[in-house]
């Protein structure tokens, strides 16, 4: 795989990604089943923008991690880990034996990231709504040192509940942080019900952002075309951080868990997780 | 009211913003305010250096999320607020600093009832009991301004992790001499006395040298020290004033549940079983009043140190 190739060419990017974020599902569910707990639904709500984010822009190293130019991501709806174990094994960060390891004892690979044990954490999370403020922090520090590298980060929707969600999406526009870029992945679920039931005053989401002076983009956040666009465009865009609202759904890839909150936190059965597997590799022949 | 050297009393708050724009030509440096840099000082150095003043509004989470986001990419980020407003952010001091291992020093102010009028809204009370809770966090008091200068400095040095530094609003007696040297986890030692060791911290630590005095007259000699690096304790100066004078007691302008006095109970009742009498404020909440009406209430003046060293001996 050469990804600088990959870069320069976006109708195979797209064909490329079309076929890896199959694989990458694959990964997360029998991550999940080994493990025998985590949260699929936001893994496969989120691993199609994961997975177009470090194929398209990331600029790291996977054989030096702490690079200090890398561009920083950081995964605030840190219940999502399992997508990016599986971005960061597939490029080499971690090995693919190590996502077996998911949730065990001794494991780099803590149930929500742990940035002082695994490359490839820019920060811990897991405590919903904290990841932007960090990332806003590292954004500074970037523009500090001659914006030396961009910073992304994942929020979701039910993550938009916290007030410091807030309190960063008030601040980074006063900053005029350009090289800030904020996946939101709206997968429409959370822990106990939907977001239009638990919060439906949550939307206009766009809105509220527009509101603080950020660009938004909105996508259907499965559609690979849409995201690289979006990244595009968020690149292009100065003066204001970019926000793009991701419209996804929650187990996406896997027809008995979509929208079903039963897969929220749960993970798969090894029954559950052949028929998933047979379903997306179904798909992607 | 003058202390070491006829010095002026002056807050610890006040010499924190001396000390940090001398600090400030060092280019790692950046300080985050929320709306409070007026009160904690931290306003001289966002004069001096804009570019790295980052000022974030009445958002304390976001403030301390951000100075961790600075931290882990190369910064020394001070954030410095009310101890009750910082502290009360613990959740994002625990994963966006702590388990993140952010650098990041977090400047809680207008500490104790010491605050006064304010009230107890604004009074850190359990801030110290939060903030030593926390794995990897330093929890730091100075007792006068020279000692907050020197420990400002010392602070330079990122390897130490995440600091708690706490600091008081009202001015304080200088209980140290121009040329004192900060060593850090060390207890410092300020007067000897074999009948009773008082340990104190930040603002109290002036009163309990006055008692000292007042107890000698009373036939007692209490030694006192000053307990300046309150996480880590220096256990085994402790457990040395416990074999040395069989009774210990803490004066602290904080709960006496999880501060300087929980500290010294959980390393005594491990070490070296020994009488413990806590001082501070008993499991109350504040209120509104003078900083100097409130010591007195709470006994964290010289005659209320004495008061209470008195009765602890039996000799009332």
């Amino acid at each position: 795989m050469d990804i600088e190739k990959l870069r320069a060419d976006r109708p195979a990017l797209i064909a490329h990604l079309r076929r890896v974020t199959a694989e990458l599902r694959v990964d997360i569910l029998e991550m999940l089943c080994e493990s025998k707990s985590g949260h699929p639904g936001a893994s496969l709500s989120s691993i199609d923008l994961i997975a177009a984010l470090f194929y398209a822009k990331m600029r790291f190293r996977p054989e030096q991690p702490e690079w200090p130019d890398r561009d920083r991501f950081v995964l605030s709806k840190g219940h999502g880990v399992p997508a990016l174990y599986a971005v960061l094994a597939h490029f080499g960060v971690i090995g693919r034996e190590e996502l077996k390891t998911l949730r065990k004892h001794g494991s780099r690979l803590q149930g929500h990231p742990a940035n002082r044990l695994c490359p490839g954490m820019e920060a811990s999370t897991g405590s919903l709504g904290q990841g932007l403020s960090v990332a806003q922090g590292l954004a500074l520090a970037s523009r500090l040192d001659g914006d030396r590298f961009r910073v992304y980060c994942m929020i979701g929707d039910g993550e938009s509940q916290v007030g410091q969600i807030w309190e960063a999406a008030m601040s980074a526009p006063k900053f005029a942080l350009d090289h800030l870029c904020v996946l939101a992945d709206y997968n429409q679920g959370q822990n106990d019900k939907l977001v239009r039931e638990v919060m439906p005053t949550l939307e206009p989401a766009a809105d509220k952002w527009r509101a603080f002076n950020w660009h938004v983009v909105e996508i259907d956040g499965h559609d690979i075309a849409h995201i690289l666009g979006a990244l595009d465009e968020a690149e292009r865009t100065k003066g204001k951080p970019t926000l793009i609202l991701a419209r996804t759904i929650k187990g996406k890839g896997v027809s008995f868990m979509e929208l079903n909150m039963k897969y929220h936190g749960v993970a798969p059965s090894p029954e559950e997780t052949q028929r998933a597997i047979a379903e997306i590799r179904g798909r992607a022949s | 009211m003058s202390g070491v050297g006829g010095a002026p009393a002056k807050a610890t708050r006040e010499a924190f913003g001396e000390a940090l724009l001398r600090i400030g030509a060092d280019p790692r440096i950046v300080v985050l305010g929320a709306d409070l840099n007026k009160s904690t000082k931290a306003d001289a150095f966002a004069a001096r250096y804009p570019e790295r003043f980052f000022e974030l509004g009445v958002a304390e989470h976001n403030m301390i999320g951000t100075a961790a986001g600075l931290a882990l990419a190369g910064k020394i980020a001070w954030c410095s607020s009310f101890a009750c407003f910082v502290a009360g952010r613990f959740e994002t001091i625990r994963l966006s600093v702590c388990y993140s291992g952010a650098n990041v020093r977090i400047v809680g102010s207008h500490a104790g009832v010491g605050i006064g009028e304010d009230g107890y809204s604004q009074m850190g009370l359990e801030d110290i009991a939060m903030m030593r809770s926390l794995p990897t966090m330093t929890v730091l008091q100075p007792a006068d301004d020279v000692e907050t200068e020197r420990m400002v400095e010392y602070l330079v040095e990122p390897l130490i992790g995440p600091v708690f530094l706490r600091l008081v609003r009202q001015k304080v007696e200088r209980v140290h001499a121009p040329d004192y040297r900060f060593q850090f986890g060390k207890a410092d030692v300020l007067r000897d006395g074999g009948d009773l060791a008082i340990l104190a911290t930040g603002g109290t630590v002036a009163h309990a040298l006055h008692a000292a005095e007042r107890l000698e007259a009373d036939g007692v000699r209490a030694g006192v020290v000053n307990v300046h690096t309150i996480k880590p304790l220096d256990v085994d100066c402790v457990v040395d004033l416990a074999r040395k004078t069989s009774r210990l007691m803490t004066v602290e302008d904080h709960s006496i549940v999880g501060g300087l006095g929980g500290a010294v109970a959980e390393t005594l009742a491990e070490r070296h079983p020994t009488r413990l009498h806590r001082v501070g404020v008993r499991d109350v909440f504040g209120e509104s009043g003078t900083p100097e009406a409130l010591y007195a209430q709470h006994h964290l003046d010289a005659p209320g140190i004495r008061e209470e060293a008195l009765a602890f001996l039996g000799r009332t």
